[in-house]
């Protein structure tokens, strides 16, 4: 396509094997990206003058469980670019047997929590993260709950009864 | 009073059950609160607390934020997992007498959070003397509250 945007064009140009899919809708581009090239994907948003993402707005786990997706988990990356008013939101897919992705902690301070949430809701492991700990629920907690096998009316408390 | 008339017999059972009276009635007109805030609950909780409807008519005026130095212990909101030992710890800290009021519906039975964080209702960790609900309660239904816990340590038998 012509009109694609110039962040997806130089996406594709620059990693012709790692970008599984893109797509644009209304001016939203999404790329979606191998897990094993996610750190050098966003190190080239991040650091290319002609992109220059340099802000990373958001870090959120997806549980695909009901959507009978393979992979079943996905890790998605909304990165905004202060220099030219720009989003980009880009997705890696992660397998179940393997929930293991790239810390992008060396490249922006503010994963560092976005990632221990992801690990606590989720069970992915961030690789390279340098205090994976749960971050809302407490250590003794068992499972992740929002996985989507997780049961909705199961109680772990810390104290009190076990119901 | 009808302690000092009495020559000093304190064999007597109607002296005594007169001397509980008297404490009960003290108890309870000199509530210190220890309000353990945790959420929207605790706007209603300072309405409450504040001039226009003003808790101080009740004797419950005076807040304290240290759990040795308060009776009543106010559970003002969501109570998560990850805070239940805490509140716990704050109650064992409390002395003797105590209460305990749950103001507004989380404290009460969990409210609409039926989920993995939430505790179903304080009274799974601690004994509860009165259930103030509403989400969150109007301060009316507080002072209400209020009142029925002042009837209940009158009429509770009294640690002397």
């Amino acid at each position: 396509m012509s009109d694609e945007s110039l962040t997806l064009q130089l996406l594709k140009e620059q990693f012709p094997d790692k970008i599984i899919e893109t797509h644009s809708y209304r001016g939203d581009d999404t790329a979606v990206v191998k897990k094993e090239a996610i750190l050098e994907v966003l190190k080239f948003l991040k650091e290319d003058a002609r992109l220059k993402y340099n802000f990373l707005m958001d870090l959120a786990g997806v549980d695909y469980l009901t959507y009978k997706k393979d992979p079943r988990f996905e890790v998605v990356y909304h990165l905004y670019s202060l220099e030219y008013n720009r989003r980009v939101r880009i997705k890696a897919p992660v397998d179940e047997d393997d929930p293991v992705i790239d810390s992008a902690t060396p490249l922006w301070e503010a994963a560092n929590w976005y990632e221990r949430e992801v690990w606590d809701m989720f069970g992915i492991k961030f690789r390279g993260h340098p205090n994976l700990k749960r971050l809302l629920m407490y250590e003794e907690f068992v499972g992740h709950p929002l996985r989507k096998d997780y049961p909705i009316t199961k109680r772990q408390p810390l104290i009190g009864p076990k119901i | 009073m009808d302690i000092m008339e009495s020559g000093g017999s304190w064999s007597s059972g109607y002296l005594l059950s007169k001397l509980e009276e008297a404490i009960a009635w003290a108890r309870k007109y000199s509530i210190f609160q220890y309000p353990f805030v945790t959420a929207c609950c605790g706007m209603e909780y300072m309405a409450t607390a504040c001039s226009h409807y003003d808790i101080d008519r009740f004797g419950a005026g005076l807040p304290r934020f240290s759990p040795r130095q308060a009776d009543v212990l106010f559970v003002v909101g969501t109570i998560s997992h990850k805070l239940a030992p805490v509140l716990k710890k704050v109650y064992d800290q409390m002395c003797e007498p105590k209460w305990v009021v749950a103001f507004g519906v989380c404290t009460c039975t969990g409210g609409f959070y039926d989920n993995y964080a939430t505790v179903q209702g304080i009274d799974t960790i601690i004994p509860v003397d009165i259930y103030i609900p509403g989400c969150p309660p109007r301060p009316e239904t507080v002072l209400d509250g209020l009142m029925k816990l002042q009837e209940k340590i009158q009429k509770q038998k009294q640690l002397v």
